[in-house]
């Protein structure tokens, strides 16, 4: 099977910095999967997502997705790909119903079908009755919904997410994580990051555990328990081959 | 493409309409500008309100030329002559003291015996004008040494260039035409105090000339002057909100979300420009309407803009793409607001300094001419005055509008290229 997307040798240094954000990395995503990017903080994970959404350059190596580098079709690359970023990408004073309008547009949806995909992914996410409510008012939990939607209305082949449950309810988690799963069910890739590694131990088809800007592990969150000795779960596999070392980046 | 637009445009306009303190600020505080503005510089040229500069003449002469000063000053419309303080005569110290302290604006010292002094010095030159001509005393008499006498002017320090050359050159005239008077006085006498036939008015005289619509004159006035000048310093201020958008969605994640779409950023750009062209089209006319409807209200003359207006549009359509290519090359790069807003008010202030909005472009030093040629505001300005003031044509203010768009293109093709560079793939 053709991966979906496939990386070589991607590197990537800061200016001024002294060490690799990402070095030599190489990996490949498979149609279908759920990916998940785990390290620790400044492991090099938005890093990488945010050199496969194309919003920072590479160092040197490369990357296609869907078999195409930005250099050579970024309009395709972009129209199949959904991001939803970790900040709340959304204008505080416009309602929720006004900001996936103007995002969904900037996907090119237009008129009924368009509100008819504002409706539908607000009613899944239990939104519905604050549609017309500007976002700066929402709970974070709320946020993180709409957030969400604006990443994938456009029904996107690959969704990118970077750490799309954090600081949400229990409750807010469960609707996106079942959100997600459906969506993957109905054929999009998604890579994402997080810091929840139960929530990723369930929900990823696929892990990668990544450190200091290199792919220590990459395997089913099965195969990365069994493999590791004395580890119960993710999170001793996590603490196994990062260290307990404290990450504090600036 | 088309219906990308339309949502940009759309959204743009919510984001404005949701802060509604902004809107007041983009609409209403040009109107109160304007109206200041204008308002004060009315009452430079014309006392609006009766209201006359204070000024204080200290006498030491008490003859006619002092009394001829005394009333050609009191009875001009723009001062009112002090004397006297606290019922005292006034002296030189105390007027030096008060003018110098800034209690006062100007004195004016006549010295002693200027009027004696004055007519004995005509006399003796008309005397022996007079004896040259075998007309004057045969008696031949040693002539008394009189020396030159000093009006002396004490300004405040704080008055402005203008204030000072346009004293001193009232004065110079004034005396002028009391000496002038003198001379025909004594030659009047010397001719035995008869019908001479000297005509004592000017010869030249001079008229202003006027550009002229059909059979009417153009007669310029402050606010044909003010209105343009201070609707383009208006129109420029668009600068701050627009480039404090472009920051604020910067640092929003909304940033990353238009990075990563497939919307062209010439679409983003463009919907910005459309908005905000919008609002510089609603500011100018608000500013219009208000120069021709409420300034008579207030005592100032109304602005003539009859047959104009469509001319007046286009320029201020043009001001507006320049205004917006530069906040928009301004929101790009910097990356703060406190980067931004400050520089977009300093730079519009500078524009419009450089571009003749306060002092006039023919005014300023060549090096400054030269700069002044360079500002957008002066273009905008000229174009304006060419239309207002000039009787100008589409043809006139061609070259203005070709300048204001290419000054948006550039700006806008270099926030474009700036941000691709920025932007990774």
């Amino acid at each position: 099977m053709q991966p979906i997307i496939e990386i070589a040798k991607l590197s990537k240094i800061y200016k001024d910095a002294e060490t690799y954000a990402l070095n030599d990395f190489s990996l490949s995503i498979y149609e279908g999967q759920i990916f998940g990017l785990l390290g620790p903080n400044g492991a090099g994970k938005t890093t990488l997502i945010s050199m496969l959404c194309g919003l920072i350059k590479p160092t040197s190596g490369n990357f296609t997705i869907d078999g195409f580098t930005y250099a050579q079709n970024a309009t395709h690359i972009k129209e199949i790909i959904g991001v939803v970023p970790q900040e709340y990408a959304l204008y505080p004073t416009m309602t929720a119903r006004e900001n996936l309008m103007y995002f969904g547009s900037m996907y090119g949806l237009k008129g009924k079908d368009l509100k008819q995909k504002v409706i539908e992914n607000l009613e899944f996410l239990g939104l519905t009755k604050f549609a017309d409510k500007r976002t700066e008012t929402f709970s974070g939990g709320m946020k993180r919904r709409v957030n969400l939607i604006a990443g994938i209305m456009h029904k996107p082949k690959v969704l990118f997410l970077d750490e799309p449950t954090v600081g949400v309810d229990v409750h807010s988690r469960n609707v996106i994580i079942e959100y997600l799963k459906e969506l993957n069910t109905n054929g999009t890739t998604i890579i994402y990051t997080s810091h929840h590694l139960s929530e990723a131990q369930d929900f990823c088809t696929d892990i990668a555990i990544v450190d200091r800007g290199i792919l220590y592990a990459h395997a089913t969150p099965s195969e990365l328990i069994v493999n590791t000795k004395n580890a119960r779960n993710l999170e001793d596999v996590f603490i196994e081959l990062t260290g307990k070392e404290l990450r504090d980046v600036l | 493409m088309f219906y990308k637009l339309l949502m940009s445009v759309n959204k743009e306009f919510l984001l404005l309409r949701r802060d509604l303190g902004g809107v007041i600020i983009l609409f209403i505080m040009p109107l109160i500008l304007i109206f200041v503005v204008t308002l004060i510089q009315d009452s430079t040229f014309k006392s609006v309100n009766n209201s006359k500069i204070p000024i204080l003449l200290v006498n030491k002469d008490n003859g006619t030329v002092s009394d001829e000063v005394y009333k050609n000053l009191d009875s001009s419309e723009v001062f009112t002559v002090i004397s006297k303080i606290d019922g005292q005569p006034l002296t030189e110290d105390v007027a030096r003291e008060a003018v110098f302290k800034g209690k006062y604006q100007l004195a004016i010292v006549i010295p002693e015996n200027l009027s004696s002094d004055l007519q004995a010095k005509i006399d003796q030159n008309v005397n022996k004008i007079m004896t040259s001509l075998g007309m004057g005393d045969s008696v031949v008499t040693t002539p008394k040494v009189i020396h030159q006498k000093e009006v002396r002017l004490y300004f405040d320090p704080a008055v402005q260039i203008s204030f000072k050359n346009a004293v001193t050159s009232s004065m110079d005239k004034m005396i002028s035409q009391i000496e002038t008077k003198s001379i025909y006085a004594a030659f009047k006498e010397q001719l035995g105090d008869t019908d001479t036939g000297f005509d004592q008015k000017s010869f030249l005289t001079f008229k202003e000339m006027m550009p002229k619509v059909g059979n009417r004159e153009i007669k310029p006035n402050s606010v044909q002057h003010n209105v343009p000048a201070w609707t383009l310093f208006a129109i420029f201020f668009i600068v701050i909100p627009l480039s404090i958008n472009i920051v604020k969605e910067k640092n929003q994640g909304t940033f990353i979300r238009l990075r990563t779409n497939p919307t062209s950023n010439v679409i983003l750009m463009a919907g910005k420009t459309i908005t905000y062209l919008i609002i510089c089209m609603i500011q100018f006319y608000m500013m219009v309407a208000s120069a021709v409807f409420l300034f008579p209200r207030l005592g100032l003359p109304a602005l003539n803009v009859e047959g104009n207006m469509i001319l007046m549009s286009t320029v201020a359509l043009f001001s507006g793409f320049a205004a917006i290519g530069f906040g928009i090359l301004l929101g790009t790069v910097a990356k703060t607001q406190e980067q931004s807003a400050p520089f977009g008010a300093t730079s519009a202030i500078i524009l419009a300094a450089i571009g003749g909005v306060w002092v006039p472009v023919f005014a300023m030093p060549e090096m400054m001419q030269a700069i002044a040629k360079s500002s957008p505001m002066n273009w905008g300005l000229n174009a304006f005055y060419d239309v207002l003031l000039r009787n100008g044509t589409i043809v006139s203010i061609l070259p203005e509008i070709c300048l204001l768009f290419l000054f948006f293109l550039i700006n806008i093709t270099s926030a474009l290229l700036y941000d691709k560079k920025k932007r990774s793939v």
